[in-house]
């Protein structure tokens, strides 16, 4: 009998089987580690220190956790309409457009608070139309939009670093960023949230972002779970055909799920863009919309599961920098090898071990 | 330097910069017929270069080193089958996994064994596919305008240059006239009726994801030891992504592959040619408008303006026996 269509409890698919994939994927990169000739022991309890060892550390991982919970969102929202939106590393890119040109034109004469929503509305508006080619692609001329997605990840690219290089530099300077945000363009630091818990954020980053990050991952589950536009969302990623039947419009649902998740993308430039940096710069989405990606499938495209998954990558970004500081054998580049493993393993690898577990499942039920 | 001499550089560049695109889009182009997706061109690319490099440095062969580039990539391959074929998993997932983990696992091993940040030393030439002078490129290169495009252009590539472009006809013979060919462009159409026949769909398909581990493996030893001496970081810089793009502009038909290949190949080459120089009437172009031009022209496509481009039907769908 094909172990497929049994069922399993929840607990075992949402808690056993992503943990057994990550223990995987963790013995992998810990196999890497012990071939580079260092201890994967030593390694394993520098990350868990140079992530959660005291405020200031877990002030970087919840800012990389910020922007993870972003994409993920941006992920998994396309996903639940049954699309593979692998463009939101570009939609977060042309997000930075939009918020730092709001910040550039409102930090002069206002405080954040009034710049904060304006730039929230322009990054996700950035985002929503970066979004939109691909969708229309998708939804009126049916070309796949995994592929457009990828061209317009570079499209975007090239057109962004045009505009850094050639319109936005500071006139006389060399680095292709536009000027630093005053004071009205910067999203004030969480030293509040840290002071709760009796620690000191230091010199890290974490932002207003992240609440607003926690208040979209609401806004989402709300949307998915509690609407119609959701409930029509998540039938046309089921089954378009049963979809197109109940006369849901296909065409809608694509473009309004894509801007959707193109505009939550978009919002992910805040947290760098308006929280950390004070200014736009080439390439400073580095990578964190592909993290979405592992982010969304490990959280099962779940709100709640994408915080989970957001800040466990926070916490391997945070912590990988801290051992390539303290192990300079090791590169900080071990992040991307983790992070690549903990695709395969919680991703494309998800039903592994499943007809395994399936098998012990039934054996300990019959006993 | 006159036209004719501009012509011709330009024309040498592109040929150059098309190589790894032809071999990496032939793979593509195997794999995707046979109805699996691979995003994961790039990553095969990049830890073919680095395993070529690496045994290439070790061993002073370039022999040696493609053989290293080729076993790393058939490898790569094979993890890419047993999630997507055996495994029934995402195929995008799959790629991008592969592509993360490759960007990061050669930088990490790189700097760990040879402690240059990432490159590998440099190659010695004996260790390097070197330019291969045909036959009568001295006496015939006086010879005004069949001259110089023979010398420069035909004559004074390596091995795999050479081999790119007998891949093509090759490729087009093994998908278009044999048994094998047949089969494999079927299981991307339709597994179902394959494996009515009798076929076994997931062999066929994972002899497919290993043609496309060979081709990329010739891809990124080309990068790593004709092109260049030695592996540099990142060094496939998107290529794997311009070739997919490529692919989809040639409606995944191997003759039409090598065409778009050159034309890709080409505006890289003009970008390079193009910078700081001014086009009469436009002014500067910057460079930024060559480097996304050919997914401009993919989108184009894409969007029906210049024909149609029809996917294989089965392409990404992981084929399940019993329902």
């Amino acid at each position: 009998m094909s172990t497929a269509s049994v069922p399993l409890p929840n607990w075992i698919n949402y808690g056993l089987i992503p943990v057994l994939n990550l223990i995987v994927a963790f013995l992998i990169s810990g196999f890497v580690v012990w071939l580079i000739g260092e201890s994967p022991l030593d390694a394993l309890s520098l990350l868990i220190e140079g992530s959660l060892g005291n405020g200031e550390f877990i002030g970087f991982t919840l800012f990389y956790a910020t922007s993870f919970i972003f994409t993920g969102l941006s992920v998994a929202v396309a996903i639940h309409a049954g699309l593979f939106n692998i463009g939101s590393e570009g939609q977060a890119y042309v997000g930075g457009l939009g918020c730092a040109l709001v910040a550039l034109s409102l930090d002069k004469y206002v405080p954040w608070y009034v710049t904060m929503p304006v730039a929230v509305v322009g990054a996700a508006l950035f985002g929503a139309i970066a979004a939109f080619i691909p969708a229309w692609l998708q939804a009126k001329r049916g070309s796949h939009i995994v592929i457009t997605t990828i061209m317009f990840n570079y499209i975007i690219a090239s057109l962004m670093n045009y505009l850094l290089v050639h319109v936005l530099i500071v006139p006389g300077k060399m680095a292709p960023e536009t000027r630093t945000f005053l004071e009205g363009g910067q999203l004030p630091k969480l030293t509040w949230l840290m002071e709760i818990f009796g620690t000191k954020l230091g010199a890290a980053p974490l932002n207003i972002s992240f609440i607003i990050a926690l208040v979209m991952c609401y806004v989402v589950w709300l949307l998915i779970w509690r609407t119609k536009l959701g409930f029509e969302m998540r039938t046309l990623g089921v089954s378009p055909t049963a979809a197109s039947y109940a006369g849901i419009p296909y065409m809608r649902i694509v473009m309004i799920a894509m801007m959707l998740s193109g505009a939550l993308a978009g919002m992910m430039a805040l947290n760098p863009v308006m929280g950390a940096s004070a200014r736009l710069q080439v390439g400073f989405v580095g990578g964190a919309g592909f993290v979405g990606i592992a982010v969304s499938l490990m959280g099962r495209n779940h709100p709640l599961g994408i915080i989970f998954a957001a800040i466990l990558f926070g916490i391997l970004y945070q912590g990988g920098d801290w051992i390539s500081f303290e192990m300079p054998n090791i590169t900080r580049e071990m992040i991307l090898v983790i992070q690549g493993l903990v695709i395969l393993f919680a991703g494309a690898l998800e039903y592994m071990f499943r007809p395994a577990i399936v098998r012990l499942y039934q054996q300990f039920k019959r006993a | 330097m006159d036209y004719y001499e501009i012509f011709i550089s330009i024309l040498a560049s592109t040929i150059r910069l098309s190589i790894p695109l032809i071999f990496t889009a032939l793979a593509g182009l195997f794999s995707e017929r046979a109805g699996i997706f691979d995003i994961g061109l790039e990553g095969k690319m990049l830890g073919s270069a680095f395993a070529a490099a690496c045994v290439a440095y070790l061993t002073d062969s370039a022999w040696l080193g493609l053989g290293a580039g080729v076993v790393c990539s058939v490898a790569l391959s094979l993890v890419h089958g047993f999630a997507s074929i055996t495994n029934r998993g995402n195929q995008i997932v799959s790629g991008v996994a592969i592509n993360f983990f490759i960007a990061g696992i050669t930088i990490v091993l790189g700097q760990a064994w040879f402690g240059q940040g990432g490159r590998t030393p440099q190659l010695p030439p004996e260790a390097r596919f070197a330019p291969i002078i045909l036959p009568g490129a001295d006496a015939i290169h006086d010879v005004p305008i069949i001259g110089p495009l023979y010398a420069n252009v035909i004559s004074g590539n390596n091995i795999l240059t050479y081999l790119a472009f007998l891949a093509v006809p090759f490729s087009w013979w093994v998908l278009y006239r044999t048994r094998f060919g047949l089969r494999l462009r079927a299981v991307g159409e339709n597994p179902g009726a394959v494996d009515t026949a009798g076929i076994s769909v997931a062999w066929l398909r994972y002899r497919a994801v290993m043609c496309a581990g060979i081709l990329c493996g010739f891809a990124g030893t080309y990068l790593a030891i004709a092109q260049s001496a030695a592996f540099i970081k990142d060094m496939s810089a998107g290529k794997g992504y311009i070739a997919l793009a490529a692919l989809v502009f040639a409606k995944w038909k191997p003759v039409p592959v090598m065409f778009a290949c050159l034309l890709f190949g080409f505006l890289d080459a003009l970008a390079n040619f193009m910078q700081g120089k001014s086009v009469p009437l436009i002014g500067e172009v910057p460079v930024q408008v060559f480097q996304a031009l050919p997914y401009i022209l993919t989108c184009v496509l894409l969007a029906g303006f210049i024909g149609v481009a029809i996917p294989p039907k089965a392409g990404g769908v992981p084929y399940t026996k019993e329902r």
